[in-house]
């Protein structure tokens, strides 16, 4: 009896050396993000992406298993602190997230502190990087889309003179608005108009009027596609057809639900990552999700998507092993994080040391209800 | 002709904000509480619309018919179970569950129809009136919402003045326990008044959309803090009241932001409810009642 139970454990070891020798690694990922209230349509979307991206790297059999904890934030800075003390406490070994700007900025705090390795797919302030050298990004910046826009307006000769209209409660559109306005000025562009909103907002007609009144012939959107959606449909109650151009944030406006697209011809905006894409990373994602949760993903999606796969790459880099703990890993995740490059839905990426991602924004214009790119 | 053009807009946005005001004023008149749950009826009555629009294919008539069934007995249904139970309890208690209340329906519609916003259809289109050579344009849905809010003021002021029900009303609102000594059934009468309230939500969400076509689970939220102030403005408890209270907030919302600050714009709002306050503390219309010593 004892012989047997002398040969079970001595196989049960020699299974266990030998996974350790194919390096088989179990990596934890915790996603944190909105899922419920005003802003869940991020969460939800970076959750989603992460997810397939998750489940794509445990199938691909390579010895590489993840599992995903998920998290439910509100978009609240503090509930996001609870929640990365839960996923803490069920041993994450790195975070994606968080999927929005303020509670990323409160995570990121605690989590600089504790060395826990942190790779957001969209929180988009410097703010979020500023002074930690532990939390990465997988999206643009604000400034880096406020003077991207600036270029492309100044560059393709958009328009001359420009209206701005922005969410001052919101650090994002805010953060676009003033690198826009800098770059702007430095470009010699004449911003005519500028008027500001906030999310509780339901009246349009001011803004888009006095944008009107001031002979605007391109209107600058550094917002989300919600308030853009208004802001289309004041400007043709009142015949004011100006170009439209907004930023990542724009990019959701085809697929709002009952939302007349013939509003949106001919709107412009620079964005890492389109659906209507053809090649085969984003066909396949793209059908996956549709599969899945029937809708069209957003750039969120793309973003949550690349975020695991990048962090999976930094975690071969640094050779990452099943149930290390956050705080050990940290800073060899730093390291690979600026020696990897990852060719993703969002574009090929590489990171530099302060957290920011490079790579190329694209400007699109909407043809037919479609994305199609400024160029062709 | 900018002047008027803006003032136009303000019309339009305050009578949404009038139409909401209506039902908070009801209920506060009769039930003396503040329904906070009220601009979230609204957003359910909008989403109901919403789907036997679009995927129902009911047309609009029967559509709004069917949000102010369900609107109906969704108010019964709240005053039934969350707020029957605090009769005897403090106004505070009250008010806490009412809050409470709003974020139930809030997350209740999340969890129905998702987070993604959606566009709300133009059920009816009634084109654009051009006055002065096109210069200045009246969209066809703010003399809707304007002749609503006239038809409604005017039908709740007959119905609590002259119907017995109405009149049962008045009784509860002035003295409960006097009311109900005189054989005027108090629970009925509060059920009534929901079932009111909640109906004119299921209007004025189909108003509030048709003029703000996005709807999402806060789209009632706001609006209904504002209506909840214009209420309080016009003399809360006061049916015309609710109505000057609503109009007025619209224009200065808009003048405030067209001639002053679009960043200011809510803070202008708040500042002129508070001097109104200091100097009529009742509000607009609102009658001072002298509490008996």
């Amino acid at each position: 009896m004892k012989k047997i139970l002398a040969l079970v454990l001595a196989a049960c070891l020699a299974l266990a050396v030998c996974s350790a020798l194919a390096e088989d690694v179990t990596l934890k990922i915790a996603h944190i993000g909105p899922q419920t209230g005003g802003a869940a349509v991020y969460g939800l979307a970076t959750y989603r992406g992460a997810k397939i991206a998750a489940e794509e790297i445990t199938a691909a059999d390579n010895g590489i298993t993840i599992e995903l904890l998920n998290e439910d934030d509100t978009h609240d800075a503090e509930k996001a602190v609870n929640a990365y003390n839960n996923v803490m406490e069920q041993g994450a070994q790195m975070i994606v997230g968080t999927a929005t700007t303020a509670p990323c900025i409160a995570v990121g705090a605690k989590a600089f502190e504790e060395r826990v390795f942190m790779l957001t797919p969209s929180a988009s302030s410097t703010d979020v990087t500023a002074d930690k050298d532990n939390v990465y990004q997988v999206c643009f910046t604000d400034p880096n889309q406020g003077s991207a826009s600036a270029a492309v307006i100044k560059e393709k000769k958009l328009g001359t003179k420009i209206a701005v209209i922005y969410n001052n409660a919101d650090a994002y559109s805010t953060g676009i608005y003033q690198t826009f306005v800098a770059k702007a000025a430095e470009l010699g562009l004449e911003i005519v108009s500028t008027t500001t909103f906030t999310d509780d907002t339901t009246d349009f007609s001011v803004q888009v009027a006095d944008a009107q009144s001031k002979g605007a012939d391109l209107v600058f959107l550094p917002i989300y596609y919600t308030p853009a959606s208004q802001i289309l449909i004041a400007a043709n109650s009142i015949g004011y057809k100006p170009l439209f151009f907004g930023v990542d944030g724009m990019d959701g406006i085809l697929t709002l639900e009952g939302f007349d697209t013939a509003l949106a011809e001919g709107v412009m905006l620079l964005t890492p990552f389109v659906a209507d894409a053809k090649d085969d990373l984003t066909v396949k994602f793209v059908t996956k999700y549709k599969e899945l949760y029937n809708e069209v993903p957003n750039q969120f999606a793309a973003d949550g998507y690349d975020c695991v796969y990048a962090l999976v790459e930094a975690a071969k880099l640094a050779e990452a092993k099943t149930g290390e703990p956050a705080e050990e890993l940290c800073d060899r995740l730093i390291a690979a994080m600026q020696q990897i490059t990852v060719a993703g839905l969002t574009g090929t990426m590489t990171w530099s040391a302060n957290g920011e991602v490079e790579k190329i924004p694209t400007a699109m214009v909407i043809r037919d209800g479609a994305y199609v790119g400024l160029d062709n | 002709m900018e002047f008027l053009s803006y003032l136009v807009n303000g019309i339009s946005l305050g009578s949404i904000y009038a139409i909401i005001a209506l039902g908070y004023t009801m209920v506060y008149g009769i039930a003396k509480m503040l329904n906070f749950a009220h601009g979230d009826v609204i957003m359910v009555g909008a989403y109901i619309i919403f789907c036997a629009a679009q995927y129902w294919n009911l047309p609009p008539l029967l559509s709004l018919l069917l949000a102010m069934l369900v609107c109906t007995l969704l108010g019964i249904t709240i005053e039934k179970l969350a707020y029957k139970p605090l009769r005897q309890a403090t106004s505070l208690a009250v008010l806490i569950t009412a809050i409470g209340m709003s974020y139930l329906l809030q997350n209740t519609a999340l969890l129905i129809w998702g987070a993604n916003p959606k566009v709300f259809p133009s059920l009816f289109d009634l084109g654009t009136i051009s006055l002065f050579g096109g210069r200045l344009s009246v969209k066809g849905e703010t003399l809707v919402t304007i002749a609503a809010n006239i038809v409604i003021m005017v039908g709740l002021t007959l119905f609590t003045s002259r119907s017995r029900m109405g009149k049962a009303m008045r009784c509860v609102s002035e003295d409960r326990g006097a009311a109900e000594l005189m054989g005027i059934n108090v629970n009925t009468t509060i059920s009534m008044t929901f079932a009111i309230g909640s109906a004119l939500a299921a209007i004025a969400g189909l108003l509030l959309c048709s003029t703000y076509p996005v709807l999402q689970p806060t789209t009632g939220a706001m609006p209904g803090i504002k209506a909840f102030t214009a209420a309080v403005f016009g003399g809360i408890g006061s049916i015309p009241g609710a109505m000057l209270g609503g109009v007025l907030l619209g224009i200065i919302e808009i003048l405030g932001k067209a001639y002053i600050s679009t960043e200011l714009g809510d803070a202008i709002v708040f500042a002129v409810l508070i001097i109104v306050l200091l100097v009529r503390p009742t509000g607009l219309l609102g009658k001072a009642v002298r509490e008996k010593v």
